[in-house]
């Protein structure tokens, strides 16, 4: 905490540093005093956008996890699925989801289903690959003796196999929900009225760098809070129950 | 149980044309040299899948228990549920009094509840050790079980295993020549040229780790395989 602080600090009196010594005007780059007051004088919009983008990030988390949870026990229990599926989801994960995000708006509306859809697209992945290697990699050991205590392929997945991975899948949680924050911004930013990416184009459109800045230190915080107490704790109970 | 047949990785004879039978109730020590295939033996004895190509037939296949020098425990498990976890996987209900008898024979009744994390190497193998007991089957195979624990703790392991495991069918692959001294109904030597028979020392298993005629066939065998390495 301590040390947390300090760097704080620091980078805040790098931050003034930088606009004194440079002499940039607040329109470009805000003081952190202004962004302050920015975050106290809009406190009301803010803390509504900040709400409504903790809920996509969680909402599009959980449905990513999901996803990714049954898309990698599907293809480490069927080969030819996996045949199948596996091109398909790298081809989901090379196109860019800037350019995918409006498209998807156009599918599904302004509302909050293309927000979880974007943020379902960025966590998915992560989860399903992490989750797939650890279900592919278990120690030849626990294969054998499943295998010679008569284990049929169903009971070998469930019993051994998912269990060995859990600490894989804590893996895929932990880098999912470093995008998911990620993701949920650009869903409102491409298509959205609400939220802290659209109050950020907003602001950004009006020339309110303030205001802008302000979100952007909101993010900051949903995603750091949003990696350590939910994701974190979600992929630390995994890894304890895994051994 | 009888194998034979020869077995081949790509263009390369892993071991040649050899005959192996167990007999019920003896205790067979398979010693040798490493990359001969004593454990691709035993896996295809076993039903389990190996890299090498098996060109042979084995016949009498019997329901065997496994256990190998990385016991294989599930970290997620208690003791009692790695021990029961057979009829976990085929979805039996374990039998509780079977597996208090079990534990109370192994000493590890003071720890059924705890996981593998927090036990030492030797009380994680007499886990694996009661798991072959829990799973009572009539072909025993042994690959190395021992191999990674202090000689104390060694010499009390095989004492045990020898006392619980009385009566079954056991295939024991070693590279410790007093282990097999001390254990071995029967004991054979694998080496390129094929299987070699070599009588144990008289006397009922176990047998005094410095009983004379325990030191003198492990010496026997010491100097086999020093010259076969």
């Amino acid at each position: 905490m301590i040390r947390v602080s300090v760097t704080v600090l620091v980078l805040l009196a790098l931050w003034q540093g930088v606009i004194l010594a440079s002499g940039l005007p607040p329109f470009l780059l805000p003081s952190p005093g202004a962004v302050a007051r920015a975050l106290w004088t809009h406190q009301g919009v803010l803390a509504v956008a900040f709400l409504k983008t903790l809920t996509e990030t969680l909402a599009g988390f959980a449905l990513g996890a999901v996803i990714g949870i049954g898309l990698a026990l599907q293809m480490a229990a069927s080969a030819r699925l996996r045949r199948w599926f596996g091109p398909v989801v790298v081809v989901s994960q090379t196109i860019p989801i800037f350019a995918l995000a409006p498209i998807l708006t156009l599918w599904l509306g302004y509302g909050m289903a293309p927000k979880l859809a974007v943020v379902a697209l960025v966590t998915f992945f992560p989860v399903a690959s992490a989750f797939h290697d650890g279900l592919t990699r278990v120690p030849q050991a626990r294969l054998d003796l499943a295998r010679v205590m008569g284990a049929g392929r169903w009971a070998m997945l469930i019993r051994i196999r998912m269990p060995s991975a859990l600490p894989d899948l804590a893996t895929g949680l932990r880098l999912a929900a470093v995008l998911a924050p990620v993701g949920a911004v650009i869903g409102e930013w491409v298509g959205g009225s609400e939220g802290l990416g659209a109050v950020m184009l907003h602001a950004n459109g009006r020339m309110r760098i303030d205001l802008v800045f302000a979100s952007l230190a909101l993010v900051v915080v949903l995603s750091l809070g949003f990696q350590r107490l939910v994701a974190g704790q979600l992929a630390a109970r995994l890894e304890r129950y895994a051994g | 149980m009888r194998l034979s047949g020869e077995a081949w990785i790509g263009p390369e004879r892993l071991f040649p044309p050899l005959r192996l039978a167990l007999a019920a109730g003896e205790w067979l020590v398979l010693l040798g040299p490493s990359g001969v295939g004593k454990t691709t033996l035993l896996r295809l004895i076993g039903g389990l899948p190996v890299a090498a190509e098996f060109r042979g037939q084995i016949t009498g296949h019997m329901p065997v228990a496994l256990m190998a020098q990385d016991p294989g425990l599930m970290p997620w498990a208690t003791v009692a549920a790695n021990i029961t976890l057979g009829a976990t996987l085929r979805r039996e209900t374990p039998d509780r009094a079977r597996l208090a008898s079990v534990l109370d024979q192994t000493g590890l009744a003071p720890h059924a509840a705890k996981r593998p994390a927090e036990l030492s190497g030797g009380q994680r193998q007499r886990v694996a050790l009661a798991r072959v007991l829990m799973e009572d089957r009539p072909l025993v195979l042994l690959d190395e079980p021992f191999s990674a624990l202090d000689i104390g703790l060694r010499l009390r392991m095989q004492d045990l295993a020898a006392s619980l495991l009385r009566g079954r069918t056991v295939m024991m692959i070693s590279h410790d020549p007093v282990e097999a001294a001390r254990l071995a109904d029967r004991i054979l030597l694998m080496t390129p040229a094929g299987l070699e028979e070599i009588t144990a020392p008289a006397g009922k298993a176990p047998r005094a780790s410095d009983a004379p005629e325990v030191q003198g066939a492990a010496a026997a065998l010491t100097r086999q395989l020093v010259a076969l390495a």
